[in-house]
């Protein structure tokens, strides 16, 4: 019974997550396709040579896109472990109004929370550079990533770093040798889900990058809008590779760290 | 090797004292108990020799140099904690190693002394082992063996016994003491379990709430506790006010003859005690004699334990195994005179 239910449910994430793809990889190689028909009429590889042309800048936007995601992880994690240290680990006057306040983004559209900071980034001259961008897609990535971290540090605790201290080592090789590989599972998965956030955002690109950063759902949208299916779906199935990619990847801290998903019992 | 003293050691926590003014000489190899009920300033003291925590005010010397301003890892005050022992994404070679990879030693040196410290805490070969691999005492051990490992000015053990089965506790009590005794290095254990301390300790320092109560070799908080509070604490409840004048008290039971040749003793009010093992039952001793009414008995197996009634308090006494008696009944009870420790009153 038990080893049913597990298949059960194997199969049926697989089939929730690959199943709205089959449709798009099958647009991807037509060139007709109408209702009712089962499968397209006609099929090509337009779409696909399109996509690898340099006009079409799906590889420009793809670069842009993992150098955003990347550099907002960067940051992410200059400014999110720090905090979620300081919330998970130590008591200070405020520290409610803190924790609230980085959970605000989720609750707030980023659009709204956009359109006010883009003033303040034209005067900074932050707009239209891969920088603001990425500024401006913390907003919404630091909540999941402190989320995620200060359940990790919570659970990791000080003992250890204190036992490595009176064993000689100095804070930096604390962090080094102790606490780092100790909390490195938690943020891989706290990455991941900075990564993929910043990889999602469009309306944010848009209204900072201010057009001259173009990302890969910039591209896309477009497409989407003007109802060539072909063409979208082509961009669509490289826009997800990378989610894929990474869930593979980090499955394994997934399902054996439940500390790690344990942050979002706070929400 | 290292000689610690502790001078007017205090630490607040807001409004909290958690330890209170403490004064502490350690000689060099003692093994030394800190012993109270939990939340009694124990661990926040051994914090403050490592230099996790910072004293409020106070201060703690190393061979007679304050080590105040010396960071944690330079102190060589190496603390084993009773949770979270081993690092684990560490083996248990990387374990014992730690310090000395810490300190720059050479591969070759580390590996020689790891297997060098394994063998001494009785777990040879268990290099690659990983921790969740070992059970509960294995892991203590292995820890130990990662304080040794960087030769220790000062070893401190917060509660290493706490989390092992009866059986295991034994092992690690013996397995400590010997350690100790074959390193010589002055060393200080945290425990709220009274056996423990008194098998294990040179010395025991009892604190409660913070204030040290009493610092003396365990046989002193049998035969002399310094407060009603001690006695307690080490299972005698057996109390009777009196008024001491020379060699007698006069209690509202008679008067009592006290031993001369005990000295240290308060005068005026006091209160008498004596030891549960310590009092007689007898019919037949008329002198320094009191009586108590008899609340109940328990059959322990070796000895019978009695609840009685004296002059409004409990009373706890051993008798013998076949002991016979109802309730309210009157048992005369014999004080031995070298047996009575006359405590201050309260």
């Amino acid at each position: 019974m038990q080893r049913f239910i597990r298949w059960f449910t194997i199969i049926f994430i697989v089939v929730a997550v690959l199943a709205p793809v089959i449709p798009q990889i099958v647009w991807s190689f037509s060139f007709r396709w109408f209702f009712p028909d089962l499968l397209p009429t006609s099929w090509s590889l337009d779409s696909w040579e399109y996509v690898f042309t340099d006009s079409s800048r799906v590889g420009e936007s793809f670069l842009n896109s993992l150098y955003i995601a990347l550099l907002s992880c960067f940051m992410s994690i200059l400014v999110g472990l720090p905090a979620s240290r300081a919330i998970a680990l130590h008591e200070f006057p405020g520290k409610a109004v803190i924790e609230w306040v980085l959970m605000v983004p989720i609750i707030v559209p980023g659009l709204v929370s956009t359109l006010g900071i883009h003033q303040v980034f034209i005067r900074l001259g932050l707009t239209d550079s891969y920088i603001g961008v990425s500024l401006v897609h913390l907003i919404p990535c630091i909540p999941y990533f402190v989320l995620v971290m200060t359940s990790v540090f919570a659970n990791y605790g000080t003992l250890l770093e204190d036992s490595a201290r009176t064993l000689g080592a100095n804070p930096w090789q604390v962090f080094w040798n102790v606490t780092f590989p100790g909390i490195l599972p938690g943020m891989t998965v706290a990455l991941m889900f900075t990564f993929l956030i910043s990889w999602g955002q469009y309306v944010t690109t848009l209204l900072i990058g201010g057009g001259k950063i173009i990302t890969l759902p910039m591209v896309l949208f477009p497409f989407i809008s003007g109802v060539n299916y072909s063409n979208a779906s082509a961009i669509s199935l490289i826009f997800v590779a990378p989610a894929i990619l990474v869930l593979v990847l980090t499955s394994r801290q997934l399902g054996k760290e439940s500390s790690v998903m344990g942050g979002f019992g706070r929400l | 090797m290292t000689i610690l003293t502790i001078n007017n050691l205090t630490r607040l926590f807001d409004d909290v004292v958690a330890v209170n003014q403490l004064n502490l000489e350690i000689n060099s190899g003692e093994l030394i108990a800190f012993l109270g009920p939990s939340g009694c300033g124990k661990t926040t003291t051994l914090r403050m020799i490592t230099g996790l925590l910072l004293p409020t005010s106070g201060d703690v010397l190393f061979d007679g140099k304050s080590i105040l301003n010396v960071p944690t890892e330079k102190r060589g005050a190496v603390m084993v904690f009773q949770k979270h022992l081993l690092f684990p994404t560490m083996n248990v070679a990387q374990n014992v190693g730690f310090g000395l990879r810490m300190a720059g030693v050479n591969r070759a040196e580390i590996d020689r002394r790891v297997s060098e410290m394994l063998e001494l805490v009785r777990l040879p070969g268990y290099e690659n082992r990983r921790p969740h691999e070992l059970s509960g005492g294995q892991q203590q051990r292995i820890a130990l063996a990662r304080a040794l490992i960087v030769k220790p000015n000062i070893l401190l053990l917060d509660e290493p016994l706490a989390n092992l089965d009866a059986n295991l506790r034994l092992e690690m009590r013996e397995l400590i003491r010997s350690i100790q005794r074959e390193t010589g290095i002055t060393s200080i254990f945290v425990t709220h379990d009274q056996e423990e301390a008194v098998m294990l300790a040179d010395r025991i320092a009892l604190m409660f709430e913070g204030v040290l109560q009493q610092f003396d070799v365990p046989q002193a908080f049998y035969q002399q506790p310094s407060t009603i509070g001690v006695a307690r604490f080490f299972r005698n409840e057996n109390f009777l006010t009196g008024t001491r004048s020379g060699d007698t008290v006069n209690t509202p039971l008679g008067t009592l003859k006290i031993d001369p040749n005990i000295v240290n003793q308060p005068n005026g009010d006091v209160v008498v005690s004596v030891r549960p093992e310590d009092v007689v039952l007898t019919t037949t001793i008329n002198e320094n004699c009191i009586h108590g009414e008899l609340i109940t008995h328990v059959y322990m197996g070796t000895y019978s334990q009695l609840q009685l009634m004296v002059n409004g308090n409990r009373w706890l006494v051993n008798g013998p195994i076949r002991f016979a008696g109802n309730k309210g009944d009157t048992v005369n009870l014999h004080l031995p005179t070298e047996q009575i420790w006359l405590l201050p009153k309260e």
